[in-house]
């Protein structure tokens, strides 16, 4: 058939599929759907009642990707930068364009440390992290959590995730470990 | 107020927060009544999107009731019931000007490339979402509309992303009548896309995933035909055969960075994270579309490369169509058509779940246990 001009057949006609299914063809003109065309210059349509919106204030120096040539006019203002994650994501944005894979590298490793700064930080508060109640495990027992796994293809991906998880508990359980027995040894000496 | 927190990976809590407060005159603070968990939280969950903090709440789908307003707000008050796109967007830059909702360039200080996004990390914008009792909502006269009273909250929340992806996935493929459309992924958007398939003329829908609960609601919900791809060798092949050896006319995907079916781009994109995600489902819609064909790309990817199979698109003369949905270009035809009720959004929630529980919500989410397809999450559900 491919080899031929002629379109495979279809096993059903439109009068069948507009019988069997609600709305079939309700948008049906290429030219009359909410997107198209893609672009329409339409100001004054959107409820915006400024040509520029006014400012918001800058309460602290917040970052911006290098491609902008100012701070937007509005920003979001949670999680500010802080500690060495801080520093990591405020060079990021200093150096690297969006352009450049270095941004979003050091951008992802600056995540990794603030996971393991927040969870160290978290044992000095009464509110400490708890991987067990934190990831949800506890929902498993409710959850049918052999007949929802069985004969899926991803559980054998899945093995990664303990290591994904574990990995700061772990490295931050060996840097405790590596700083207490320094301690001890020039307590010792 | 109670907030859901992120602790790192695959780790979050609920927290006591400050009640956001007015930083701009437009700004509006919504008491959340009902939130999702979209799939695309789960990238931020699993780590997978630069630049998410330890503290952020997550959550872009969210309906509520105006209890605030700045000072130059006027198309909202204090008690309207309003449903937000997950877009943040002035509705006055080069780009809203242009109906390009998604792009805008006065929201995101973070980047160019991305819009605003409520509570989808600094790469979106670093504000937080509504997976919490309250939320600040930027350009109240902008973004969010009042929700119509036949409107139910479950089928509003739907429509500030899923349902509004969905359909703007079916747009993006450019379908005719009688196209043969083959949509990767089963979860809400595919489900969506699907279903709008149709009302584009499709002659043929066609869903691809290996989860057999999800391909049962394609079949049920989307009408579509389905396709488990752990049961053919190779699902590009069996998709052209099943097309009479041309391929799909356009294709979905629907599906984003943590695609599975192929070890190599599963570990490196969406655990190990060296490349902005795993475009299997992307690689795959490329080859099972024929010559001259359209791709929709509706699955989320982040910022860094993928190994994406670009000579394939390129030899095969393939259209490539992307974007973040502008949700709220979506809303006045998606209304009629819910009102001629050609389907109900809401007959896809699987879970509601009370705030208080949420780890163990997005827990059943990500490991899609227990039938889930789409949880939604309740403020002061106790």
């Amino acid at each position: 058939m491919t080899y031929t001009s002629a379109k495979p057949p279809l096993p059903e006609t439109p009068e069948q599929l507009r019988a069997r299914i609600p709305g079939w063809g309700a948008d049906l003109d290429p030219r009359d759907r909410p997107s198209v065309p893609r672009e329409v210059f339409s100001p004054g349509t959107t409820g915006a009642h400024w040509d520029l919106p006014e400012q918001q204030p800058e309460l602290w120096p917040r970052e911006r990707s290098i491609e902008h040539s100012r701070l937007t006019p509005v920003f979001g203002t949670a999680q500010p930068p802080k500690a060495l994650s801080g520093v990591l994501r405020k060079y990021a944005y200093r150096r690297f364009s969006e352009g450049r894979a270095a941004h979003w590298l050091i951008l992802i490793a600056a995540d990794r440390v603030d996971a393991v700064e927040s969870h160290l930080a978290s044992f000095a508060t009464l509110h400490p992290d708890n991987p067990i109640t934190e990831t949800g495990v506890l929902a498993e027992p409710g959850a049918h959590p052999i007949a929802s796994r069985r004969g899926r293809v991803d559980i054998r991906h899945q093995t990664l995730d303990p290591v994904i998880v574990a990995g700061p508990w772990v490295v931050g359980g060996w840097l405790a470990f590596r700083v207490a027995r320094g301690v001890a040894r020039r307590l010792r000496a | 107020m109670r907030a859901m927190v992120y602790r790192g990976p695959y780790k979050i809590r609920v927290e006591e927060k400050d009640v956001p407060r007015i930083e701009h005159p437009n700004d509006a603070i919504i008491r959340v009544t009902l939130a999702a968990i979209c799939g695309s939280d789960l990238h931020l969950y699993h780590g997978l999107l630069p630049d998410t903090r330890v503290g952020h709440t997550f959550g872009h789908e969210f309906v509520g009731i105006v209890h605030e307003v700045g000072p130059s707000v006027q198309n909202l008050k204090v008690g309207d019931r309003v449903m937000v796109p997950f877009n943040i967007f002035c509705g006055s830059c080069f780009f809203c000007a242009r109906g390009l909702y998604s792009n805008c360039h006065n929201v995101n200080a973070n980047a160019t490339a991305v819009g605003g996004i409520y509570g989808y990390s600094h790469t979106a914008g670093g504000y937080d979402g509504g997976q919490s009792e309250f939320v600040r909502v930027p350009f109240a006269d902008v973004g969010p509309s009042v929700i119509p009273d036949w409107l139910a909250d479950e089928d509003a929340v739907l429509c500030t992303d899923a349902l509004a992806t969905g359909y703007f996935g079916a747009q993006l493929a450019d379908i005719v009548e009688g196209d043969v459309v083959v949509v990767f992924g089963a979860g809400p958007v595919g489900l969506f896309a699907a279903r709008s398939a149709w009302l584009m003329g499709a002659g043929r829908v066609i869903v691809v995933d290996h989860l057999e609960y999800r391909l049962a609601k394609a079949r049920e919900f989307a009408h579509a035909e389905t396709l488990n791809f752990t049961e053919y060798q190779d699902i590009v092949v069996e998709m052209k055969r099943t097309t009479g050896w041309l391929g799909a006319d356009r294709a979905i995907d629907a599906v984003g960075a943590e695609a599975d079916g192929n070890l190599l781009q599963h570990l490196t994109g969406a655990k190990l994270k060296l490349q902005g995600g795993s475009p299997i489902a992307l690689n795959w819609a490329i080859d099972s579309v024929r010559k001259g064909g359209t791709v929709s790309v509706m699955g989320a990817y982040g910022p860094i490369f993928s190994a994406v199979k670009f000579g394939d698109a390129v030899n095969k003369g393939l259209t490539l169509r992307m974007n973040q949905a502008p949700v709220k270009r979506q809303w006045p035809r998606l209304f009629e058509h819910l009102q001629n009720g050609y389907f109900k959004p809401s007959d896809i929630v699987t879970h509601r779940i009370p705030l208080e529980h949420i780890a163990e919500g997005y827990h059943i989410f990500s490991n899609k246990l227990d039938g889930c397809i789409k949880p939604l999450v309740v403020p002061n559900a106790g």
